[in-house]
């Protein structure tokens, strides 16, 4: 028998309670979205695109304010990191002045960023890199950096907005494997919104699936197999299982994309 | 790579050298009055000869073109600031800089010399004309930030000023230089035209004004010399604010880097 990778008791981190949320031009993002995210999970938000998967994104990260509904955090504090679909660095700055920025916002001295900043691009494989400039480095590279600059405040939570949806596949199953590595060693939580099946069941304990116009969660899937995980995992029953089931959800989810919501 | 340098600077010199010889040659050939057509070396044994006058008034000239450069790149870059923070002031007066940039120069110099004296309309006119340019570039380059970094920068909280510093000044720079490079260009144009202009009503000395000096006077060799020496301060305007662009942009920018083959 596999154990669960995260206990469903684990301590909440936050609760989205009947979260809704409309647009200024009058598009329903999101309609009574109900989610727990507990400490420790690597959860995948999965759905088509215009599903509001971005949107609960930008809703953690307080980019943005809910329409109705609440966000409850457990504890006052939570430092986040964010990691977006591009690799969004500041291209007149060097790979440690991108890392350091987040510190350096918060008056954080170039010195006493150093450590920090060294550390997170050695957990990414690019401590050689400090003194390049992005447009010295690959797509691949470019996303580690990326990922280094949300890690270097040590967050309880990463939110990763497909991060590697622009990769080719061999760079983005390397960085798959070293995510998760990274995640069991930070022991941190991580939201991470992709379209990829394949890529939800290989990275989830839980897989959050979304559905269209107006987004809302369909349903939700559990993928009880420990972190990190390898190659031996893609070939596993439990794998090709959920990959199945959450493919079906998927298609469900789509399906039910018709003009009921029209009342909205 | 040799050879592609050989290509690159040695054929537009020797290019430039054959023109000159071909000129020097036809002048010779079929005997052509100077105060027709001056030969290169006549020009430049005239450039030798009256080096003093012509040295004095391409330092008014430059003088002038460096102060409303200046000028033009303080003012407009204040004034760009000011409209990235305040819209409204953007939407208030940005007709006003458009109506000024499309008003020909010429057309405004007369006027300005009934309000200023010489000296100053000149000065005015140079600024008005390299302002613009500064102003509309480093307008659209504060407003052009990648909008997933000023998410990035609202996530941690960032202040407007580290916002601004950090973030909008850096990423307007590439427009920045691209219109202080126009309107390096411009400010000379619009000084020389103002002075044109200015003529018998100012007592102007710059370069423009011995152009005009020397035509009344027949002396074509030193309008061409004088001409000579505008062009040079154009060239060198331009190589100057090419070279600080390049020393900004070349670790970063893909404009001041080649492309790879």
């Amino acid at each position: 028998m596999e154990s669960a990778a995260v206990d469903s008791a684990a301590p909440r981190l936050v609760k989205l309670e009947g979260v809704c949320k409309t647009f200024n031009n009058g598009t329903v993002a999101l309609t009574g979205v109900d989610l727990e995210i507990r400490r420790g999970e690597f959860l995948s938000l999965l759905g088509p695109s215009g599903c509001g998967k971005s949107t609960i994104l930008r809703l953690l990260s307080d980019l943005t304010g809910v329409s109705k509904g609440w966000i409850n955090w457990a504890g006052q504090e939570h430092e986040l990191g964010f990691v977006f679909q591009e690799p969004t660095l500041m291209p007149w700055a060097s790979v440690f002045k991108n890392v350091w920025l987040p510190l350096r916002l918060k008056g954080v001295s170039r010195r006493d960023a150093e450590g920090p900043v060294m550390d997170a691009l050695e957990k990414v494989g690019l401590a050689g890199f400090a003194k390049s400039y992005p447009r010295e480095l690959s797509g691949g590279m470019k996303m580690r950096v990326s990922i280094a600059r949300a890690l270097v405040t040590r967050p309880a939570i990463l939110l990763m907005d497909e991060p590697f949806a622009a990769l080719d596949e061999i760079t983005r199953n390397k960085l798959n494997d070293d995510l998760l590595q990274l995640k069991c060693e930070l022991d941190a939580t991580v939201v991470f919104v992709t379209h990829s099946v394949y890529e939800s069941v290989y990275l989830s304990t839980r897989i959050v699936v979304m559905a269209p116009r107006p987004g809302r969660i369909v349903s939700e899937i559990e993928v009880p197999a420990p972190l990190p995980r390898d190659e031996e995992f893609r070939l596993s029953k439990l794998y090709a299982e959920r990959c199945r089931e959450t493919s079906a959800a998927l298609h469900k989810a789509m399906g039910m994309d018709t003009p009921k919501g029209a009342s909205h | 790579m040799t050879r592609r340098r050989l290509q690159r600077y040695a054929l537009p010199a020797l290019a430039l050298i054959a023109a000159l010889l071909f000129w020097e040659a036809m002048v010779r050939i079929n005997q052509i009055q100077p105060v027709i057509l001056p030969a290169p070396s006549l020009i430049a044994a005239t450039l030798v000869k009256d080096w003093a006058p012509l040295y004095r008034s391409l330092l008014v000239t430059l003088s002038i073109t460096c102060e409303a450069l200046l000028a033009a790149t303080v003012g407009g870059t204040l004034i760009a600031l000011l409209f990235a923070r305040f819209r409204w002031i953007e939407e208030a007066f940005f007709p006003f800089a458009v109506i000024l940039q499309v008003t020909p120069v010429v057309s405004i110099a007369p006027l300005l010399l009934v309000y200023l004296d010489s000296g100053g309309a000149v000065l005015v006119c140079s600024f008005l004309v390299a302002f613009f340019p500064i102003l509309a570039n480093t307008a659209l380059g504060l407003s052009s930030v990648d909008h997933n970094l000023l998410d990035l920068f609202q996530m941690y909280r960032a202040s407007r000023g580290k916002q601004l510093l950090w973030l909008r000044v850096p990423s307007a720079l590439p427009y920045f230089l691209g219109g202080l490079r126009i309107g390096g260009g411009l400010a000379l144009i619009g000084a020389i035209v103002a002075e044109i202009a200015a003529g018998s009503a100012g007592s102007g000395s710059g370069l423009a004004f011995r152009i005009i000096e020397s035509g009344y006077r027949l002396n074509i060799p030193r309008m061409f010399a004088a001409l000579f020496l505008i062009s040079l301060t154009g060239i060198a305007i331009y190589l100057i604010l090419s070279a600080v662009s390049y020393l900004l942009l070349h670790r970063w920018h893909d404009s001041a880097r080649s492309r790879e083959s």
